[in-house]
């Protein structure tokens, strides 16, 4: 559904969008439904004069199909829900595929730090790269990222990557990415977090291969090579 | 009024006992159910007033970022998010608790079941008292030095609980103060609903004869004291944290913030059905009333209501599936708030099947029960966007959470209550309301709703996240100004639109057609006493007695097609 | 004269009983919830064990046995009030006031001593829960104790004799909320 809306640019936006798409399918047709039905009955039984209403109690059993039917079909449709539902969330947030790099997020009010390895790729090591509010990745590579925060909870959220979590303080969350698309896309901050929570934007960049690694070399600190 | 009908000597001992002082003070003093009951619908509408007041300052603000707002002023981003978390705030604890439950529970329960009053008059008095300071409270707040809280109406620590983060020091500490004490002035209601409702009913008055709004009311008073618990011993906690530096939720010193969202949703989301089933109940009487028609099983009703709420105590986490939580739970609180849709589509199918077979009115009050119906439906299927881990990732915390939730709570918040308001204005003034102005104000503010509303959903699925002030600092999003926009106008529409209704209320307040005992010709008790009823709600020697259910209407033995509970037959 | 919906009693219950047993329910929840968040920070945190070793068990348990007997003459007031005999229910209330207050005056001491070795409030996360959950405690156990005095007063002269069973309810209440107490914040070490 969101494509036309917002692009998806990573591995699993798609997966996140057709699970949109089948539950708007899903609850859109019983919401027609119901509202369809909700609506012909108040023009059929209006009120005309001098007729009177009938006498039903709804314990008929002929007239409860009316409401135990219906009553399976949306336990059906929930089923089918959970079961989509849990397997997006599995691949998303459950499994966790192999890195290709590390990179480590800091929220604090009221800004983005990243943190990438160098030229070595791996974190925490002298050539790291710090920097603030703007993050560079390369397209199609696998990343995990480390969540971390300083201060109060931030929420980590790439829209275009339907990527969302929330960064706790005194924890470290592990999460994966892995961008599809070049460009330059928002980074928000999805929990409020004070006076700032509004400016609290980022930019992720992400490049070709090749353009992202001249950007490590021209980046890397003077230590590092 | 109230001499008219307790005319013995005894009943002058009790006047002057219980309403002591004269003049203002006999009414602020009174333990008549009726006038608590007005007390709290009263103080509803203001802070409903303020709220929206408050809705329209951040909406300008939305939609002409930077620029100064008409009665307000430029909005800075601690005022705004002030704001928004007061707006929430105010909307939820002080207009729909207060008004679905505190005064159609205080008004309808003893006079639907034949009572007299309820069965704790003073406790009920006590709990509008702490009601009120707690109202004051929340309304100082806001004026204080540093401002009110800003950090959402969810008040996540360390935000909430240390002040160099929120830089709100006096307001946080008593924005949860006023919240503690509306808990317990709501503890002290619904022990009284509970057990006037279970002790005090008109001989001859069965469980199955109970009208539903007042089992609604009841069932939610009950979710309500079970699922608050927790949130006051963890109000206690922040509360702690914030005036004496202990360190519950700091993690820096072996606490845990996400301990917080726990003991906030295990309430938070019973909650959002303590105000929904009051609604229901309401719009269910009506509908019932204006179709002249039984209820579409009465049973049915009452038991999905018993199984949500029941249901509603395992979903909590659904609202933090990205909140750090272990991702296997995200699982099993998917499969609870999914299950969660059954008992409330079922809730929605009898209401639309009792239509089958009646003889509708349109009437000025049907009309905003119908419509709590139809709009209600896409608050609900919404939830399932949200209840579905997977889609939820993205979802959270965004527009779409927003639109979701106005979608039900304008409904039961605002449709149900004026539903209600417009139903039983009546029997509470003894004067009918105007219905041409009553249907230019249903028609103006149903429309504008939408008009805010649906363009949030799109904001929200273009990955608009909430709660930020200004939209121009993120590039991907200002292409959505114009939506923004529309949402304002139709904002502002919706508040004028108000204008008409408080011109009919105090109009029709001060020279509306009589009204009679029983203007709708309605089966439940409350419409066979005077319109307004006296002091004690019948003479004493006219107590009613129940010998029917509360729907009997188009009965095929009789030539009305209603008939009064209280009739012998 | 009261209300005739104060008189009434459709399911047979006294309205009072009725109305002391949903205050319960919604006072266990509160404890439930603090006793909860209580346990699950316990397990997360085995040094916590270190801070609770500091508390004073024989004094813990003396105070359990304090409130277990003014529970016991509570149950003897129930019983003289049934009897109709308003002054003995009266007299076996103020043991249990004098019961109340003996612990509170314990516990004062209890703290005083606590707080002057530096284990106060904010010391760590043990103490925190440790003063809070026995603050609250306390809490309940003044409210019942002056609660107890005004139906005591009243029971005296024969009146109101049915309140003496509902704040005996009360206070079993309280009692057992200590009974939960006083092992996980004394004897858990
Ligand atoms: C009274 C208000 C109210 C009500 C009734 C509901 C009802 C529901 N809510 Fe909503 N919700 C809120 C108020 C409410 N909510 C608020 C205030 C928030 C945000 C809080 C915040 O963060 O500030 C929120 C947020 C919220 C979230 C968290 C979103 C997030 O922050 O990420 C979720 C997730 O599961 C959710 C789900 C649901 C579900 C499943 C229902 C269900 O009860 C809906 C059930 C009804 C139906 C489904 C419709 C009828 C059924 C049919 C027509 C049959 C067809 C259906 C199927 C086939 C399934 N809600
Ligand atoms: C019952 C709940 C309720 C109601 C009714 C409303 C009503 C409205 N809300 Fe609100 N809102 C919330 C609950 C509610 N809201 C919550 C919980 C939040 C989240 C806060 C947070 O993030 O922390 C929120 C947040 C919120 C935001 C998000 C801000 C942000 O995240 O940045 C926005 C933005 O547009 C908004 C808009 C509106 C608007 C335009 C209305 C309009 O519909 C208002 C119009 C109202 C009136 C015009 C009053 C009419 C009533 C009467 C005249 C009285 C009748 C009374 C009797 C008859 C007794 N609301
Ligand atoms: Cu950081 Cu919001
Ligand atoms: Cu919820």
């Amino acid at each position: 559904m969101g494509d036309f809306i917002l692009q998806r640019a990573s591995s699993y936006a798609g997966d996140i969008d057709n699970l949109i798409l089948l539950i708007t399918v899903l609850v859109g047709v019983w919401f027609f439904l119901v509202e369809g039905m909700f609506f012909y009955l108040l023009w059929k039984f209006r009120a005309k004069d001098g007729q009177k209403g009938q006498y039903i109690t709804g314990k008929e059993k002929h007239l409860k199909r009316w409401i135990n039917i219906p009553h399976g079909i949306v336990l059906a449709c929930d089923v089918v829900i959970i079961v989509f539902a849990i397997n997006v969330w599995y691949n998303v947030k459950q499994s966790l595929p192999d890195a290709e790099s590390t990179i480590r997020v800091i929220g604090q009010q009221w800004a983005w730090i990243f943190q990438q390895p160098g030229a070595d790729n791996t974190l925490d090591t002298d050539d790291d790269i710090f920097t603030t509010d703007d993050l560079y990745v390369s397209n199609e590579t696998t990343y995990h990222f480390h969540l971390v925060s300083r201060d109060v909870i931030h929420d980590f959220s790439v829209p275009v990557f339907r990527l969302k979590q929330d960064a706790i303080p005194g924890r470290s969350i592990t999460g994966w990415f892995r961008p599809t698309q070049t460009g330059t896309f928002d980074v928000q901050c999805a929990e409020m977090c004070g006076i700032g929570h509004g400016v609290m934007s980022g930019r992720i960049h992400v490049q070709t291969a090749a353009e992202h690694s001249a950007w490590v070399a021209a980046n890397s600190p003077a230590a590092g090579e | 009024m109230s001499h008219a009908v307790t005319a013995d000597s005894h009943g002058h001992a009790h006047d002057a006992h219980d309403h002591g002082p004269q003049g203002i003070l006999k009414y602020i003093w009174s333990t008549d159910h009726k006038i608590i009951a007005m007390q709290y619908m009263f103080t509803g509408m203001i802070m409903a007033l303020i709220g929206g007041f408050m809705a329209y300052v951040f909406r300008m603000q939305l939609a002409f970022p930077g620029q100064s707002v008409p009665g307000f002023g430029v909005v800075s981003p601690g005022e705004y998010n002030s704001l928004v978390t007061n707006h929430g705030s105010i909307m939820i604890f002080w207009v729909a608790m207060p008004v679905l439950i505190a005064a159609f529970g205080n008004y309808l329960i003893p006079l639907m079941t034949g009572a007299d009053d309820m069965v704790f008059p003073r406790i009920n008095r006590l709990s509008y008292q702490i009601f009120l300071i707690s109202a004051i409270l929340i309304i100082a707040s806001l004026f204080v030095s540093g401002g009110g809280f800003g950090g959402a109406w969810t008040a996540y620590p360390p935000l909430s609980s240390m002040s160099e983060y929120s830089l709100t020091k006096l307001g946080s500490s008593m924005w949860l103060l006023a919240v503690a004490l509306e808990f317990v002035a709501f503890l002290l209601g619904g022990i009284n609903f509970i057990v006037t409702l279970m002790n005090a009913r008109a001989p001859g008055m069965k469980a199955y004869d109970i009208p539903i709004v007042c089992w609604m009311i009841v069932i939610a008073s009950i979710l309500f004291m079970l699922s608050v618990g927790p949130l006051i011993a963890g109000a206690v906690m922040l509360l702690f944290d914030q005036m004496i530096g202990t360190g519950f939720f700091d993690p820096t010193r072996g606490g845990d913030p996400v301990l917080w969202q726990h003991l906030f949703w295990f309430f938070g989301h019973p909650e959002v059905y303590v105000v929904l089933l009051p609604a229901i109940g309401i719009v269910i009487e009506i509908i019932a009333t204006f179709a002249r028609k039984q209820l579409f099983g009465y049973k049915i009703i009452l038991y999905t209501a018993i199984v949500t709420g029941i249901l509603s105590f395992f979903v909590w986490a659904h609202h933090q599936f990205i909140a750090g939580i272990d991702p296997r739970m995200a699982n099993v609180f998917t499969v609870t708030t999914l299950l969660i849709s059954v008992p409330i589509a079922e809730m929605m199918f009898v209401t639309v099947a009792t239509l089958y077979g009646g003889s509708i009115r349109f009437t000025t009050p049907m009309l905003w029960a119908l419509a709590f119906v139809a709009e209600f439906l896409i608050g609900g299927v919404t939830g399932i966007f949200l209840g579905a881990s997977g889609s939820d990732i993205y979802l959270h915390d965004t527009y779409f959470v927003l639109a979701h939730f106005h979608y039900t709570f304008f409904p039961i918040a605002i449709i149900g209550t004026f539903a209600g308001f417009t139903y039983w204005f009546p029997k509470m003034f003894g004067k009918m309301m105007n219905e041409t102005l009553g249907k230019i104000h249903f028609w103006g503010t149903i429309i504008s709703f939408n008009f805010i509303f649906i363009p949030l959903f799109f904001l929200g699925i273009g990955g608009q996240h909430r709660r930020i002030y200004n939209y121009e600092n993120f590039p991907d999003l200002i292409a959505g100004q114009p939506l923004r926009v529309v949402a304002t106008v139709a904002m502002l529409a919706m508040l004028a639109f108000q204008v008409v209704f408080f011109i009919n209320l105090f109009s029709s307040l001060k020279s509306g057609k009589k009204a009679g005992n029983n203007p709708w010709k309605a089966n439940t008790l409350e419409w066979t006493t005077t319109s307004p009823p006296p002091h004690g709600n019948w003479p004493q020697d006219e107590m009613p007695k129940v010998y029917r259910g509360p729907y009997e209407y188009s009965h095929p033995d009789r030539d009305e097609d209603y008939w009064p509970q209280n009739l012998p037959s | 004269m009261k209300p005739l919906a104060t008189t009434r009693s459709a399911t047979g219950i006294p309205t009072g009983r009725l109305a002391i047993w949903w205050i319960l329910a919604s006072e266990i929840v509160i404890f439930g919830g603090l006793i909860g968040s209580y346990l699950m920070f316990r397990l997360g945190h085995p040094e916590w064990a270190d801070a609770a070793a500091h508390t004073n068990t024989w004094i813990g348990a003396f105070n359990t046995f304090v409130l277990l007997s003014s529970s016991f003459t509570a149950v003897l007031a129930h019983q003289a009030a049934e009897k109709g005999e308003g002054k003995l229910a009266a007299k076996y209330l103020s043991f249990t006031i004098l019961g109340a207050l003996t612990f509170l005056v314990v516990k004062s001491f209890e703290w005083a001593s606590e707080i002057s070795h530096g284990y106060t409030i904010t010391a760590n996360g043990f103490w925190s829960f440790y003063y809070t959950a026995a603050g609250l405690h306390g809490l309940h156990v003044i409210a019942g104790a002056i609660i107890m005095a005004f139906i005591a007063k009243d029971a005296a002269q024969n009146k109101e004799l049915h309140r003496v069973e509902l704040i005996g309810i009360y206070w079993h209440f309280v009692d057992v909320v200590w009974i939960f107490l006083f092992p996980l914040l004394y004897i858990a070490k």
